[in-house]
C-alpha cells in the first residue's frame, strides 16, 4: 500500500521476506546493498529518513584517503586501502566527481616536526610508499598563502577530494537497478528475531529478512542493542566546517592537513570538488545524537585556526556552514562481526573514513556471510553502473557543453546563478531512480541554492521547480505538466 | 566566427560595439542612452527570466524619483526602464549568463538558446548586490526552514506568490528592511521584531516613525542575532544587547536576514580587474572605468547599496564615457590618479579614484557608507595631512543608507600630493 518511490522493482516483484535486509542509507549502508544486490539473493535498504545519505554521510570532510595514517595491522587500514581502489575506479565509472589533489601535512612546531618521519614511516608499514618530507620552502611554494611558521611538511600525493552525496547517490542508484529495495521513512523501532525470519518493526511498517546487517551509523549501538547486545557505544562526535567562496579557491589547490595528535586529526584547509574551500571540522563529543546545530564556539575555534593556518582566507566570504556528526565509539578500529545464530552483522563504529572504505567493507561483509553459511553466488548480466550527474568544478558541467544545450534547452537555463545549475538539471534529479523530494534532497543532487547567495535570487524559482515536478500520481512522472522550459 | 575555437568554445560569436552584463537600473539605463548613440548594437545580457532587476519583485511604490521625476511601483519602473532601452534600439537578452571570460573584452555566455560568445568593444558591469545571507555572517545555530534574504522573500511573495510563515523577525536597520516589513505584510505574516545593532532611531529617519506607526514593527535597537533555532522550521532567534550582552530568545517561525550587502563580483575577481577593498566592488574612476581599458562599472555593484534611480542615473552617466572611448580607445595613465580613502566611522566613498581632467562623478555626489548616525554631519576632505576642505551637511548622515557629499568638497586637490581622506564626525 505504502507508496515510497524504489519500493518495488520492475521484474523482481515485491516479495515478503527479503534474503538480506540492510539498514542504513548512508555510504556505507549503500555500498553494502549494491554489493549483496550483485549476487542471487533478495536485498532490502531500510533507511530511517526520508532520503538516502541524509545523516553521517551528507556532512564530512569529503576525503578520498590513502589510509597513510591510519594504525598499521587494523581491518580499518586495510579497508581504506582498499576502498581507496575500489572507489577510484568506481567513481570513473559513474562520473562521481573526484580530483587528485594531494594533501601536505604541515608542522607548525618542533614537537610537530619530529612527528613526521614517524608519520612516513607509518604510511610505509601501511603500504603507501608515495610520501616525502620536505622543508618549509618547499611547503610555501606548494602553498604560498599558508600562514607564517612553517617548519617542514610531510606529502601524501595520492590523498584527493571526492563528492560524498554522489558517492552516496551512485551506490543506492546502482542498489535499486540491481534489485534492491529502498525503504525510506521506515525507522527500526523494534524487532523480533525467529527461527527463519527476523521481523523489523518500523515506522513504515513491518519488515521481514533472513539476514540482518546493521549500518545504522549513528544508531548502530542502540539497534545493536535490539539484538540483545551492549557491546560499544556511538558517540557522537560533532564537526563544525566552514565553506568559503570559491573565489577563495586559488588559494588553496590541496588538502593541508594538520599533523594528528592524540586528541583527533585537528582542522584542514582544503579545497572541495565544488570548488569551494573548506576549514574544519571542529571535534566535541557530545550526547545528543541530533544536536547539528554549529555553535559559537565552534565558530570562533575555527576561526582560530584559520588565522594561522590561513589569514588571507578568513578575508574571504563565507558561503556555508554546517555540523556533522561522526558516529566515534569506544574502540580504536571498525567493529564488524557476524552473529550466525540470530542472523545477524554488526557494522559499527565506521568513523569518517567509511566514505573511502565503504566499497570494501561491503566486499568485506559478503566474505563474512558467506563465512556464516549465507549462500551469495554472482548474479551474471548485472546493469551498468549507473551515469551520475556531474556536480564537480573540475569537469564539463552542463552549462559548459554546448552540444547538450543544443540537444535540450533545458540545459542552457541557468536558475542557481551561483552554482550554474540549469533547470534540465534540477529535473532531472526530480525524476531520478531516487529523485530529490526536498530541497535538500534537490541540494545534494545538483548544488542548486549551495552557492554564495544561499537563494537570494533562485531560492523560490528553485522551490518551485522542485513543486512543479514532484507532484507526481502517476510512475511516469508528473501528473500536472512539468515546468515547461522555454527558450 | 573566431578560429581559435577550442573544444569548449561556443559555435557562435555576437559582436556587438558595448555589452552591458545586467538588466537592472543602472544597465538599462547605461543601454537606453548609449544605443542612439553608436554605430553597432548594444548588447543587455541578464541572467533572469525578465529584465529589471531587484524592483521587479519590490512590489512598493517609491521608485523612479531621481531619474525618471515621478514615483512608480518597482515592477511599474522595471518595465519603464525596460522598454525605454529597448525603444532606443538596444538588444537585450534575458535568461542569458555570462559565465566567464574568454580573452581580453570577450565572455562566453550559457542560454537556453545555446552558448555563445560575446566580442564587444567595451563592456558596462552592472551587476548590482546581494544581501549577504545568514551563513555569510557567521551567525551559528540549526539550520532551518523559513529562513531567508529580503531578496528571496520578495521573490517568493511577489514573483512566485508563496507562502511564508506567520511570525517573522527581520534582521537588520536598512531601508531595505523596511521594504521587507512591506512584504511581510502583505504576505500576511506579523513581524515579531526588528532587530538592530543601530544606537538610534534616527538611523532609518522618516521611515521609522512611518514603519513603527503603519506597520506597527517594534524596533530592538543595539543588538545581534547570536542563534538560530529550530528544527526542522525556525522556532526563534537568540538575541543579545551589544552593550548589557543580556541575551533572550524571540520566539518565531521566519528570519529574514536583509541589508549587509555585497557587490556580485565575480566577474570583476575573474577579470583580474582591481577591487576596492571596502565596497568589494571593482575600483573605478570618476568616469566610472575600472583598471581595465574598456571595461566600466555602474550601479550598485560601487556602492552597495543606493536606491535605484542613484543606479540608473549612474547608467546614465557611464554611456557618455564609453562613448568616449569608443572614438578614442583611450585609457589614462595611472600615474596622476588620486586615491580616495574613507577613515572611520566611514566604511567606504565610491568612486575611489580621481584623475585630473576627468568629469564629475555622476551626480555631482561622492557616495559614502558610514556606520554612526551624525544628525548635523561635517566632513572633512584630508589630503597629505593638511585640511583640504571642510563642509556642514544640512543632512545626516545614517547607517543603514548611503551618505552622500558634494563632489566640491575636493576642490582644490593636488594631483601629486597622494591620497585624499574623508572623514565625518
Amino acid at each position: 500500500m505504502s507508496h515510497t518511490p524504489g519500493s518495488t522493482t520492475p521484474g523482481r516483484g515485491p516479495s515478503p521476506v527479503h534474503d538480506i535486509i540492510v539498514i542504513g542509507g548512508g555510504i556505507v549502508g549503500s555500498a553494502i546493498a549494491r554489493e549483496l544486490a550483485g549476487h542471487a539473493v533478495s536485498v532490502a535498504l531500510v533507511e530511517a529518513r526520508s532520503d538516502i545519505g541524509d545523516g553521517t554521510s551528507k556532512a564530512n570532510t569529503a576525503i578520498l584517503h590513502t589510509g597513510f595514517d591510519a594504525t598499521p595491522g587494523t581491518l580499518e587500514s586495510r579497508l581504506v586501502a582498499r576502498g581507496y581502489d575500489l572507489l577510484s575506479d568506481y567513481a570513473r565509472e559513474t562520473g562521481i566527481p573526484v580530483e587528485h589533489t594531494g594533501a601536505i601535512l604541515v608542522a607548525w612546531n618542533e614537537e610537530e616536526l619530529a612527528a613526521l618521519p614517524g608519520l612516513r614511516d607509518k604510511a610505509e608499514a601501511n603500504g603507501y610508499h608515495h610520501s616525502r618530507l620536505i622543508g618549509a620552502d618547499e611547503v610555501y611554494a606548494e602553498v604560498p598563502a599558508l600562514g607564517e611558521g612553517v617548519l617542514g611538511g610531510l606529502t601524501v600525493p595520492d590523498e584527493s577530494i571526492i563528492c560524498t552525496w554522489t558517492t552516496n547517490l551512485a551506490l543506492a542508484t546502482d542498489a535499486h537497478r540491481r534489485g534492491t529495495d529502498i525503504l525510506l521513512d521506515h525507522a527500526v523501532t523494534a524487532v523480533t528475531v525467529a527461527d527463519d525470519i527476523t521481523t523489523l518493526h518500523t515506522r513504515g511498517g513491518d519488515v521481514h529478512g533472513r539476514w540482518i546487517v546493521n549500518a545504522a551509523g549513528l544508531g548502530a549501538d542502540r539497534l545493536d542493542a535490539l539484538f540483545g547486545y551492549d557491546r560499544f557505544t556511538v558517540t557522537p562526535r560533532r564537526g563544525e566546517l566552514f565553506v568559503f567562496d570559491k573565489l577563495a579557491r586559488p588559494l588553496v589547490d590541496r588538502i593541508v592537513l594538520p599533523v594528528p595528535t592524540k586528541r583527533g586529526k585537528g582542522v584542514l584547509v582544503s579545497p572541495t570538488v565544488y570548488g569551494n574551500v573548506m576549514l574544519g571540522p571542529t571535534s566535541e563529543d557530545l550526547t545528543d545524537r541530533t544536536a547539528t546545530g554549529t555553535s559559537e564556539d565552534g565558530f570562533a575555534f575555527l576561526l582560530g585556526k584559520g588565522e594561522r593556518l590561513m589569514p588571507r582566507l578568513l578575508e574571504e566570504e563565507v558561503t556555508a556552514t554546517y555540523a556533522g556528526l561522526r558516529a566515534a565509539i569506544d574502540r580504536s578500529d571498525y567493529l564488524i562481526e557476524a552473529d550466525a545464530d540470530q542472523r545477524y552483522l554488526l557494522v559499527g563504529g565506521i568513523r569518517s573514513t567509511g566514505l573511502t572504505a565503504g566499497m570494501a567493507i561491503a566486499e568485506h561483509v559478503g566474505e563474512m556471510l558467506t563465512a556464516s553459511g549465507v549462500v551469495l553466488k554472482e548474479r551474471d548480466a548485472l546493469p551498468p553502473p549507473p551515469a551520475m550527474p556531474y556536480i564537480g568544478e573540475a569537469g564539463v558541467r552542463p552549462y559548459q557543453d554546448a552540444a547538450r544545450i543544443a540537444e535540450d534547452p533545458a540545459y542552457g537555463e541557468i536558475v542557481c546563478f551561483c552554482e550554474r545549475v540549469s533547470a534540465g538539471e534540477i529535473r532531472d534529479a526530480c525524476h531520478a531512480p531516487l529523485p530529490a523530494r526536498t530541497l535538500d534532497g534537490l541540494r545534494r543532487r545538483t548544488r542548486a541554492m549551495n552557492g554564495r547567495c544561499q537563494g537570494f535570487f533562485c531560492g523560490s524559482a528553485v522551490q518551485q521547480l522542485l513543486n512543479d515536478h514532484t507532484d507526481h500520481d502517476t510512475e511516469q512522472g508528473c501528473a500536472r505538466p512539468c515546468h515547461e522550459v522555454t527558450s | 566566427m573566431t578560429d581559435s575555437r577550442t573544444e569548449q568554445a561556443p559555435p557562435l560569436t555576437l559582436t556587438p560595439d558595448v555589452l552591458v552584463i545586467g538588466g537592472g537600473p543602472a544597465g538599462l539605463s547605461a543601454a537606453a542612452a548609449l544605443a542612439p548613440r553608436v554605430a553597432g548594437d548594444v548588447l543587455v545580457l541578464d541572467r533572469e527570466k525578465e529584465a529589471g532587476g531587484i524592483p521587479r519583485h519590490s512590489d512598493h511604490t517609491g521608485y523612479g524619483l531621481r531619474d525618471l521625476h515621478r514615483v512608480l511601483t518597482g515592477p511599474a519602473y522595471a518595465r519603464r526602464l525596460t522598454e525605454t532601452a529597448r525603444r532606443a534600439g538596444a538588444v537585450i537578452r534575458t535568461n542569458a549568463m555570462v559565465t566567464h571570460w574568454a580573452s581580453g573584452l570577450a565572455v562566453d555566455v550559457t542560454s537556453p538558446q545555446g552558448r555563445f560568445r560575446v566580442e564587444p568593444r567595451a563592456v558596462v558591469l552592472a551587476t548590482g548586490a546581494r544581501e549577504r545571507p545568514r551563513t555569510a555572517r557567521r551567525i551559528p545555530g540549526d539550520r532551518p526552514a523559513g529562513v531567508y534574504t529580503t531578496g528571496q522573500l520578495q521573490n517568493a511573495v511577489h514573483l512566485h506568490h508563496q507562502e511564508v510563515g506567520k511570525r517573522a523577525v527581520i534582521v537588520g536597520g536598512e531601508l531595505v528592511s523596511w521594504s521587507a516589513a512591506l512584504t511581510l505584510r502583505e504576505a500576511g505574516c506579523s513581524v515579531v521584531a526588528m532587530v538592530s545593532q543601530y544606537k538610534h532611531t534616527e538611523s532609518y529617519g522618516a521611515f521609522n516613525l512611518g514603519g513603527k506607526v503603519v506597520l506597527g514593527v517594534p524596533v530592538v535597537n543595539r543588538s545581534r542575532v547570536v542563534r538560530v533555532i529550530g528544527k526542522p522550521r525556525v522556532e526563534g532567534v537568540e538575541i543579545e544587547d551589544v552593550d548589557t550582552r543580556r541575551r533572550q530568545v524571540l520566539a518565531c517561525d521566519t528570519v529574514i536576514f536583509t541589508g549587509d550587502w555585497i557587490p556580485d563580483n565575480e566577474l570583476v575577481r575573474t577579470g583580474d580587474i582591481a577591487l576596492d577593498p571596502h565596497t568589494l566592488g571593482p575600483v573605478v574612476d570618476t568616469a566610472l572605468r575600472t583598471s581595465r581599458p574598456g571595461v566600466f562599472a555602474a550601479g550598485n555593484m560601487l556602492h552597495p547599496v543606493d536606491t535605484a534611480d542613484i543606479a540608473a542615473l549612474d547608467g546614465r552617466h557611464v554611456a557618455d564615457q564609453v562613448v568616449r572611448w569608443l572614438a578614442t580607445n583611450s585609457f589614462p595613465h595611472s600615474s596622476a590618479a588620486v586615491p580616495l580613502l574613507a577613515e572611520k566611522p566611514l566604511r567606504w566613498v565610491s568612486p575611489s579614484l580621481l584623475r585630473p581632467g576627468d568629469p564629475a562623478p555622476p551626480r555631482g555626489r561622492l557616495l559614502l557608507w558610514t556606520d554612526e548616525f551624525m544628525r548635523v554631519p561635517r566632513v572633512t576632505a584630508r589630503q597629505g595631512g593638511e585640511v583640504l576642505s571642510e563642509r556642514r551637511l544640512a543632512w545626516p548622515a545614517a547607517p543603514g543608507r548611503v551618505f552622500r557629499v558634494p563632489w566640491s568638497i575636493l576642490r582644490g586637490i593636488s594631483p601629486h600630493r597622494g591620497p585624499v581622506t574623508l572623514t565625518v564626525r
